[in-house]
This record gives structure tokens, sequence and C-alpha cells, in this order.
């Protein structure tokens, strides 16, 4: 079974068509990067993934479940970390951790130890009383992400994870997205940082709603002819005919 | 079940942690139960009156004596002529005239009846209402005194009894009513701008994702303002108890029953706002909407028996109609629960129904 499957995926919203016949496969296990200029279609192509939206065409299944009928047993298998900021920022990081454990349903024995097991290996002891808002936004994002992955999902999305993060916190991060990885948990991430591209084991380009590429990083750069990611981002982003701005 | 206990401990500690609405939740109570009885007051007092006296005999100062010195006028002036009193009235300066003719006393004492011109300021219709009853009342009092001293006719007297609040006690009647008003706020304001606010800072997108039943989520967000409406209407009562001496003639028992059920529908109410809502602003307008249309037909200040027939029948959507009248019946009739048994099956559809919507109206997926 792969972790993600879509065909001709599409979504309009009046006249203007956001996302437009896509179609891809996510391997179990895979990081998968989902790139694309501000306005591509990026979000709006995850918002449907999780169930967040509807589509207004195409076929896909997330965790072997339909995007249409099975949203609640995509929802129970899949972790989202959102563009937005989204953890309670007037809770503690602790709390946050039980609010989004109950929810997926785990027990409060297990809450208890796999909470320790994080902070142990975040290295956040200090900060485990604090309310979010009062942790730096490197911590918080990787809090954010420690939540979305804390029911041990098949899938996470991350949405744009490392935004407005400095470089060393943006390191650790992608360290965390491994990690994960080696538990089995397939990603599915949106960045503009094209060293991070280089991280992920395929990626896609999506230029006005439509993926233009589609495949590993070093393939990408020979069919472009490039030395870098940035190359074959900026070769088809030129061809964008509507901008995020 | 398991789920709701960690979204109840998620909105409680929200909610605690909220300084400005902790403040809110403490000087709200204490401002309205202890202003607005005051200050919302229907009795008039010192309205402004001249007199004209062309008469000047004793019994026409006696009667001027007998009306200043009831207390709900306040004699600015004897002035000598009709006209001139006239000005006071344009200009503000009084707001009731007392003409009393040449041949008053001799007419009262000759048994004529006498005859008075009142002119009054009708911009205030309450007040101007008022004064005439006031004044007219005094006026038929200081001649049944004559007439007796004179021991002529006898008199019809006309003395009323006013049931269920023999003294006509303002803060009786009022006070129990704007409890009700207290938890209405609370509750639908606290409510209707909860998921909104939310959607604002992005947080419900995390839990759209979540495999959290709408269900379970709308109670997550109705009980803990279930909870705040039952302590603010314990505390309510209490103050009405500690600063004007009012307790419920009947049935505590009847109030909760009945402000268990009504908080319900009202928080139901805000959730469901909330849910139609995009920003938090657009949700503060709507409750706003509904609270100020809903207090102002509710029978709180004016009486539904006063309003015209279709006025009457929108009132039967009101939730707040049904909890003042509740109120009043318990407190000031001392109602039993049977009594008001009609009323909970009235507020059980409010319940039903506003709670249907708030459920349905949340939509985990959009578009």
């Amino acid at each position: 079974m792969k972790a993600i499957e879509v065909k001709g995926l599409t979504k309009r919203f009046g006249q203007f068509t956001a996302v437009d016949q896509i179609t891809f496969e996510v391997e179990q296990g895979e990081i998968f990067g989902f790139l694309g200029a501000n306005g591509a279609g990026k979000t709006t192509a995850m918002r449907m993934l999780c169930g967040l939206l509807n589509p207004t065409s195409g076929y896909g299944k997330v965790a072997g479940f339909d995007i249409y009928k099975n949203t609640n047993d995509i929802k129970r298998n899949i972790g989202y970390m959102s563009q937005k900021f989204s953890l309670y920022e007037d809770l503690t990081a602790t709390e946050n951790f039980e609010l989004f454990g109950g929810i997926y349903g785990l027990s409060r024995k297990e809450i208890k130890s796999k909470t320790e097991k994080v902070f142990a290996d975040l290295g956040l002891q200090a900060q485990r009383k604090l309310l979010v808002k009062s942790l730096p936004l490197g911590i918080k994002q990787k809090v954010s992400f420690a939540v979305s992955t804390f029911h041990s999902p098949k899938i996470v999305f991350l949405d744009e994870p490392t935004g407005g993060v400095d470089p060393m916190a943006r390191r650790t991060f992608w360290e965390m997205i491994y990690a994960a990885a080696e538990h089995g948990i397939t990603s599915f991430v949106t960045t503009h940082y094209m060293d991070e591209a280089e991280y992920c084991n395929r990626i896609s380009i999506m230029v006005d709603g439509q993926i233009r590429a589609l495949d590993t990083p070093s393939n990408l750069k020979r069919e472009f002819q490039s030395e870098s990611m940035e190359e074959v981002f900026h070769a088809l982003a030129r061809q964008a005919k509507r901008s995020g701005e | 079940m398991k789920t709701l206990s960690f979204l109840l401990k998620k909105e409680f500690l929200q909610v605690f942690r909220n300084k400005l609405i902790g403040r809110l939740l403490v000087a709200l109570p204490l401002f309205q139960l202890t202003v607005i009885p005051w200050a919302a007051t229907f009795d008039q007092r010192n309205i402004p009156l001249s007199i004209v006296d062309n008469d000047n005999s004793s019994y026409s100062r006696k009667l001027a004596d007998k009306i200043t010195s009831s207390g709900f006028f306040k004699l600015m002036d004897y002035i000598p002529s009709h006209e001139k009193a006239l000005n006071t009235l344009e200009n503000g300066k009084s707001r009731l005239i007392l003409d009393i003719p040449a041949d008053f006393e001799k007419n009262l004492v000759n048994g004529n009846s006498p005859k008075l011109m009142l002119s009054i300021d009708a911009v205030n219709g309450q007040e101007a209402g008022l004064g005439l009853s006031y004044i007219s009342q005094i006026i038929n009092m200081f001649g049944a005194e004559i007439v007796s001293s004179n021991e002529h006719a006898v008199l019809v007297d006309v003395s009323p009894s006013y049931r269920f609040n023999p003294e006509m006690n303002y803060h009786n009647y009022m006070v129990p009513g704007i409890i009700v008003l207290l938890v209405s706020i609370i509750g639908g304001m606290l409510s209707a701008l909860n998921i909104v606010s939310e959607k604002e800072i992005g947080t419900i997108e995390q839990i759209n994702v979540t495999p959290v039943s709408k269900v379970t989520f709308i109670l997550g967000k109705l009980i803990p303002f279930w909870v705040i409406g039952i302590i603010l209407l314990s505390f309510g009562m209490l103050v009405a108890r500690i600063v004007y001496g009012i307790a419920p003639a009947g049935n505590i028992l009847s109030i909760y029953t009945f402000g268990f059920l009504y908080l319900l529908a009202f928080t139901g109410l805000g959730l469901m706002i909330s849910n139609f809502a995009q920003t938090q602003q657009q949700a503060m307008f709507v409750i706003l909407f509904f609270l100020i249309i809903f207090i102002l037909i509710s029978g709180l200040f004016t009486p539904v028996s006063s309003m015209p027939d279709w006025a009457q029948k929108l009132t039967l959507f009101n939730p707040i109609r049904y909890y003042v009248e509740v109120m009043r019946l318990v407190y000031l009739k001392g109602s039993s629960f049977t009594d008001i048994l009609p009323l909970i099956y009235k507020m059980l559809v409010f319940v039903t129904v506003l709670n249907t919507l708030a459920v349905w109206s949340y939509r985990k997926t959009n578009g």
C-alpha cells in the first residue's frame, strides 16, 4: 500500500483553479518534498489530503483511505503541522501533549511516558512547565512537530514547518524528521528552503496549481542540467503565470 | 467520554489563565447588580413644578404644601401669571404647571367643584404620565380631606393592594430579572467569541485534523460556559440576598432547574454564532444584536403585556423572556415547580434546536 495516492486531484474556488489535476504517489516511510512558489497551490492540496477541505474532483487515498468518504479514518492516521503555528499558546508544552494525546485516544499512562520521552529527546526538560507562548520560535516548531507525531501517525503533513527559523534550529528540525522516518513515519513536507529540498527522498514542484516536476533531487538536477535545486526551482517557477504576491 | 475530559481540562485552563475574562467575571456581576437596580428605575421623584396661585387663600396654600411635601415634586417657583409660567415650561425649568383659579377656596367651601389646570411637558411621556398620576392622587386626597372635615357626602375610597410585591418595591421586581441579564450577557458573549477566536488564532485547524467527533468538541465548549453560568447565577442570587435582602419566595431548585436548561440553550446559541462567524468582530456584532433585541423585548424593562400583538408573538422566540418570567414567578410569587413546568418544556425546545444547530454548523471539513 502506498502512503498517499492521488490521481487528477482538483480544487476550484469559483473560477479559480487552485489545484489543477495533480497526480502522484508517496511511498511508506518516504520523505516527500512538496515544493512550489507562494500561491502555487501547495497548502490547498495538503488541506485536501488532510480532510480539511473537500476536493472538487479527482481521486485520492491517504493511508489507504478515501479522501471523500473516510476522512475520519484518515485523521486517525495522520499528523498535521500547519503553516500558521497552531498549538495552544496559553497551555504548556506538557498540556498540549496531554490534550492531543487524549484526543487521539492514548491512555493517560501512554501520554505520560511519551511526554517524558519527547522531552528527553528534545532536551527541553527545563521548558516543560512554561507556557508555549513564552518559548522561542525554533523550540515552538519542535514542540509542534512533537505534537503532530505524538500519536505515532502513519503520515505527517508539514506545511512550511521551518518558516522563519534559524539555520541551526532548521537542522535539528530535519533531524527530527529523519528520526520519524526511521520509525516508519512518512513525511510530506512543503518548504521554500532549497537546501531542505535536498534532504528529501523525492520532491515535486508545483507551478500554477500543476505538478511540473517530480523525481529525486539528483535526477531533477540532471534533467534540468543544474548545479543545485535552487536553479531547478527557478527554471520552473519562472514559467508561472500567477504570482503569490 | 474520555476525550471530552481532556477537552474540558483544556478549556478550563484557558479560561482561568485569561486574566481579562477572570476579572470581567467578577466585575460585571458586581457592577450590574449594584448599579442597574438603582439606575434603571421607573420611580420618578423631584419633578420640577411651578405653581400659579391666583387665589392666594389658605386652602390654595395648603394644597401647594401637600404637593411639594410629597417628595415627588420639586417646587421651582410661584409664578404670577399663566403666560409667564408657560415660559418656564418652554425653557425646561419646570415640567409641570399647576394653575389654581381665583375662586378656588370659595368654590371648595360652597361645595362646588373647583377647576384646576395642569400643563405638562410631555416630551418624556413616562415622566408626564407619572407626574399626572401622582398629582391627581394628591389633589384627590386633599379634596377628600376637605370633604370629610365638612362631613358632607360619603366618599368612595379606593385603596389598592399590591399582591406579591406589597410595597411595590422596584428592586424586588428588577433584581431577579437583572440576574438573568447577567448570565445571558456573559454566557452569550463568552461562547460566541470562543470558537471563532480559535479560528482566528489557527488552533482550530489542529483540532480539525484530529478524529474528534463534532458532538464531543461542541460539548467540550458547551460545558465550561454552562458551569460558569451556573456559578454566576449563584453569585447573583447571593448578592441579591446580601445587598437587597431579596430571597426567592419559591423553591430555589426551580430556579436552578430552569437555569440549567436556559444556560444550555443560550450557550448553544453563542456557539452557533461562533461557528458561522469568520472573525471575532462578526461574532460580537451578531451576539450583541441578539442580546439587545432579546433584552428589550424580554419584559424585563417593559411588560410583555403592554406590547402590540405582533411584538408579543416575537417574544415567544426569546429565551430571555421565559427566564425573566420564571425568576419573577419564583422570587415574587413563590410559584412551584409544577407552575413553571410549561415554561420548562418550552425551554427544552430551545435547548434541542439551538444545540443541534451548534453541532451542525461546526464544520471540520470546509469547501
